[in-house]
């Protein structure tokens, strides 16, 4: 991984011959007059875990959802697995995505994870887990319940299947949303702040769900509060403040020795 | 009572009929209306800016004219500018069915209601779900058969219940325009044999099964459609 837009300092990782997965270049965001993102760069390997940190308003759940253009970038450039977004000016003058199918192909191999949960209220815990599979992968159903039972298993909610979401605790829910992520196969996981919604006492269960997932070297990209964690589990650690990356580098670096005046003053708020 | 007997002399077996062509049309009627609703609701909320200012157009007029004006003005006008159209292509003028032309001019009527209860119900649905839909990658199509319509259903149930009734109502409107349906078989019926009081109870009667029955099967989709959300009951 290595990150432009700051000093000239590429990562140690960036020549370990992993394979891109993820590589924004100088990515800008208006909305209105508002410039939420103000060129910022970076790139993941395979393998990596990039958590992004910064305080409210700094731009990181924008940048997080300009990945897979939930939120269409005003410029910049966008790579998935090689593959570069194309993107077009519409009647507007705003930039949306070139080619529909293009952009919902490369959707459909990042795994989403909300703060909200976001689970499909008319459907089943299993049947949200094998609705993308299913309908937009083209899975055969049996061979997606097969999937998604152990998929279930391993959040820990193989006897909650049958449930609605409606009737499961924020914890379960967010568990179960990481499963509807893993059962894409997904080339890389967007985490946009997993545990913010949760009550205290539920953090701790999706945490380690999210760590395991992290120490078996799955790619992911993820915005959190949670200093601790991230430092646990990420492989670096970027640092955005008002639109741009202030600091980033491994997180004994970035939480143990921070550089940044800013950086020092959000670790010590942070606490 | 032997007056209605479904057997001739008796004008039961018309009055069924009756009952049937209604409940045909009302099916049609609603079923239209549906359809047209689902387009107006994405149209008004996805649209271009002249696809909203057209479907607000139509759902404006549509629901400020009086039904019995529109039906006169359909039946009578549509069928006219149809035919008309149709010689000037070089073609023979048709004759349209009476079933046809009550289901169109009762779904078009409908379809601006839907409309307006449909694009509730889509904005009732928490934007996140929405939002998953597109993280995902599924395409419009693909999103509006599996997420947003069956999200939106259960807070478009109540209003499009409300619908079902008024079309079974409003197929009386269409005896204005001479289509037999039961309040003009009841009217003939009553005027041959001067048993105003018995066929009008009789029609009223038949009209509240057919509430009832609806009501059945309303409870019944209402119940599917809201499987996702706890029951309000004792909340």
């Amino acid at each position: 991984m290595s990150m432009a837009g700051t000093a000239a300092n590429p990562s140690p990782l960036a020549q370990d011959g992993a394979a891109e997965a993820l590589h924004i270049e100088s990515l800008h965001k208006k909305f209105g007059d508002l410039h939420v993102l103000k060129g910022v760069s970076l790139s993941a390997r395979d393998g990596d875990v990039i958590a992004i940190i910064g305080g409210s308003g700094s731009g990181k759940s924008t940048l997080l959802r300009c990945i897979n253009c939930l939120e269409n970038p005003t410029s910049g450039v966008i790579r998935v697995n090689g593959e570069q977004i194309r993107l077009k000016a519409d009647s507007h003058g705003h930039t949306i995505p070139a080619d529909r199918r293009q952009i919902e192909r490369i959707r459909s191999r990042l795994g989403m994870v909300f703060q909200s949960f976001n689970l499909w209220s008319h459907l089943t815990l299993l049947e949200n887990v094998i609705e993308v599979p299913v309908h937009v992968l083209g899975v055969k159903r049996d061979k997606a319940i097969a999937e998604a039972q152990t998929l279930l298993d391993r959040v820990g909610l193989a006897e909650k299947r049958d449930v609605y979401p409606a009737y499961l605790s924020g914890g379960q829910q967010q568990r179960g949303a990481i499963a509807r992520a893993l059962a894409i196969q997904p080339r890389v996981m967007l985490f946009d702040e997993p545990t913010s919604a949760l009550d205290p006492e539920l953090v701790g269960e999706v945490l380690k769900v999210i760590g395991d997932l992290a120490r078996e070297g799955r790619t992911m990209v993820l915005v959190t509060h949670e200093m601790k964690f991230a430092r646990e589990v990420a492989t670096h650690v970027v640092y955005l403040y008002n639109g741009l990356v202030e600091e980033e580098g491994p997180p004994e670096e970035i939480f143990g020795a921070p550089k940044s005046e800013r950086l020092k003053q959000f670790i010590r708020s942070i606490g | 009572m032997e007056l209605l007997s479904p057997v001739p002399p008796g004008w039961g077996g018309s009055l069924l009929r009756g009952l049937l062509s209604s409940v045909e049309i009302a099916v049609g009627a609603f079923g239209l209306g549906l359809l047209i609703g689902i387009c107006g609701a994405y149209g008004k909320l996805y649209g271009g800016p002249i696809a909203k200012d057209l479907w607000a157009v139509y759902t404006t007029i549509v629901r400020a004219v009086p039904e019995l004006v529109l039906i006169l003005l359909l039946y009578f006008a549509g069928t006219d500018l149809i035919n008309r159209v149709l010689v000037m292509a070089g073609y023979e003028p048709i004759n349209i069915s009476g079933l046809v032309a009550g289901i169109l001019v009762l779904g078009f009527v409908q379809g601006a209601y839907s409309t307006e209860v449909i694009r509730g119900a889509i904005l009732a649905i928490p934007q996140g779900q929405i939002e998953a839909a597109r993280a995902y990658g599924m395409s419009p199509i693909l999103m509006l058969k599996r997420i947003t319509l069956p999200a939106m259903l259960p807070f478009a149930i109540p209003g499009l219940a409300n619908l079902w009734l008024i079309a079974t109502k409003d197929t009386a409107l269409l005896a204005v325009v001479g289509f037999n349906e039961l309040t003009l078989t009841t009217r003939v019926a009553a005027g041959a044999t001067k048993a105003y009081f018995t066929f009008f109870i009789a029609a009223g009667a038949l009209y509240l099964l057919l509430t009832l029955v609806s009501n059945v099967f309303i409870r019944r989709i209402e119940r599917w459609a809201r499987r996702g959300m706890p029951s309000t009951a004792g909340a």
